[in-house]
């Protein structure tokens, strides 16, 4: 037993070690040629019955991924001395420390074609110009001096922030609890209903605002999301009473795409109905 | 003139003003702007006016930013929308047409220089050894200079540890390959 725990843990430090080499390589510390693909294949391997928790596998995956990007760094190495352009550094440097300024310059000149471009005024714009400046105020009329008006500040009250559209008359948590409500009263026999069918509204906007709100009275626990990944659907079960999800360390991000077109379908679809 | 004639020639002057115009703060015309203006026959339209180039020595060249095409001779649309194209000399200047553009001969042989060693580089160099280099045969403060009057123009860029990249300007004017065979084969 503690023979096989001890390979474990030497497995575990081996596979920290490739991870940590192939990084330098991607870091460009080291040449990626110093990297035995062969071998390092051969230790993953040795050592990949023995992974059973997934903290372990993630790390023989990862050793896998660095990996990948070394053999993608020795193939771009391979390429680009295969390619035309490259020559021997040394051998060019030599070239130009040797060859005289004029020399350079002749062959430059072979191989330069500058680009041609032209700045011109055409009569349209000069035209367009003259009339915008006729039609310009003069700066002094443009700039006025304005008398600032010194106003005491003052305290608004919550009636007026709501007034002005600044607050909302309801919290976001009492919002939230209304659509839990609502999602209650239309939940069928057996306690859950589509998604589409709960947050999709008469207008897009407010469809919208509703699968944002469902967003977060998931997240609070107040209601579930059930998935069924091979028939494509979504429900929604509300909760007697909220759950936290964070405490439990239960919480999955789940995307739901709202988009104009999907609704537009839902629309239909509710019509025909 | 046929109507199918007449819409190419209306096409190509369109293309003569994107191109030889700058529109933006870097000279050149993006393809899906070309695709726009001209419709999506436009490498037809820079086919023919190239043709037509060719005889005032100028020429349109095409610069894929993005990587070389899968088929350099035959690139696809999607590709060249990706491309930028320039108006360019097709022949080559002489030492005094260029004396005249603004570009001592020292200047010149500079630039040479400084390309072909971020070139044999790999695509970067220190900016300190390019300067050493071009220090052998020019005043310190010359190589500087000209280091960067290169960058202000594009042709060569620097990033914030001093290392010097290839530009815009050297994909689209210089023939790299061109220039490095030249150097190679040239009696020192």
């Amino acid at each position: 037993m503690s023979s096989k725990r001890k390979t474990k843990r030497l497995g575990i430090e081996q596979l920290q070690r490739i991870i940590e080499l192939c990084r330098s390589v991607e870091e460009g510390s080291l040449d990626p040629f110093l990297v035995d693909v062969d071998d390092i294949i051969e230790i993953i391997k040795r050592y990949f019955p023995e992974w059973k928790k997934p903290e372990e596998l993630c790390l023989d995956a990862e050793a896998l991924n660095r990996l990948a990007s070394v053999i993608k760094m020795q193939g771009e190495w391979v390429k680009n001395r295969s390619t035309s352009l490259y020559t021997d550094p040394f051998l060019l440097e030599e070239k130009i420390r040797k060859l005289e300024a004029e020399q350079m310059a002749e062959i430059f000149l072979k191989v330069w074609h500058p680009i041609v471009e032209f700045e011109q005024i055409s009569q349209h714009s000069l035209l367009e110009a003259i009339k915008y400046w006729k039609n310009l105020l003069p700066i002094s009329e443009r700039w006025k001096n304005v008398e600032a008006q010194i106003i005491k500040a003052g305290i608004a009250t919550r009636s007026e922030l709501v007034k002005e559209l600044f607050l909302d008359e309801r919290t976001f948590t009492e919002k939230i609890e209304e659509l839990w409500e609502e999602l209650k009263e239309r939940v069928g026999e057996n306690g859950k209903i589509k998604y589409w069918d709960f947050v999709a509204a008469e207008t897009f906007e407010k469809t919208v605002k509703r699968a944002y709100l469902t967003s977060f009275m998931v997240t609070h626990g107040y209601a579930n999301l059930e998935v069924h990944p091979l028939e494509d659907k979504v429900y929604l079960k509300p909760n007697k009473r909220p759950t936290s999800l964070v405490k439990k360390k239960e919480v999955v991000s789940i995307p739901i795409s709202v988009s104009y077109d999907e609704w537009l379908k839902w629309r239909e679809k509710a019509k025909i109905e | 003139m046929s109507r199918r004639k007449a819409l190419y020639s209306r096409k190509i002057k369109r293309a003569v003003h994107l191109l030889f115009f700058r529109r933006h703060r870097k000279p050149g015309v993006k393809g899906w702007e070309l695709r726009k203006k001209l419709g999506s026959d436009y490498p037809k339209v820079l086919k023919l006016l190239d043709n037509y180039l060719a005889k005032l020595d100028l020429k349109i060249n095409t610069v894929f930013e993005e990587g070389q095409p899968t088929s350099p001779e035959n690139p696809s649309l999607e590709e060249l929308d990706k491309a930028i194209f320039y108006v360019t000399l097709r022949g080559e200047l002489t030492p005094t047409e260029t004396k005249m553009m603004g570009w001592r001969i020292d200047d010149i042989a500079g630039l040479a220089i400084t390309i072909t060693y971020i070139i044999s580089k790999g695509g970067k160099a220190p900016r300190e050894e390019v300067e050493r280099i071009l220090k052998e045969k020019l005043p310190g403060w010359r190589a500087e200079m000209n280091i960067d009057r290169y960058i202000r123009a594009g042709y060569i860029t620097q990033d914030e540890n001093d290392q010097l990249y290839l530009d815009w300007r050297t994909r689209a004017e210089v023939d790299e390959k061109m220039l490095i065979d030249l150097i190679l084969g040239t009696e020192s």
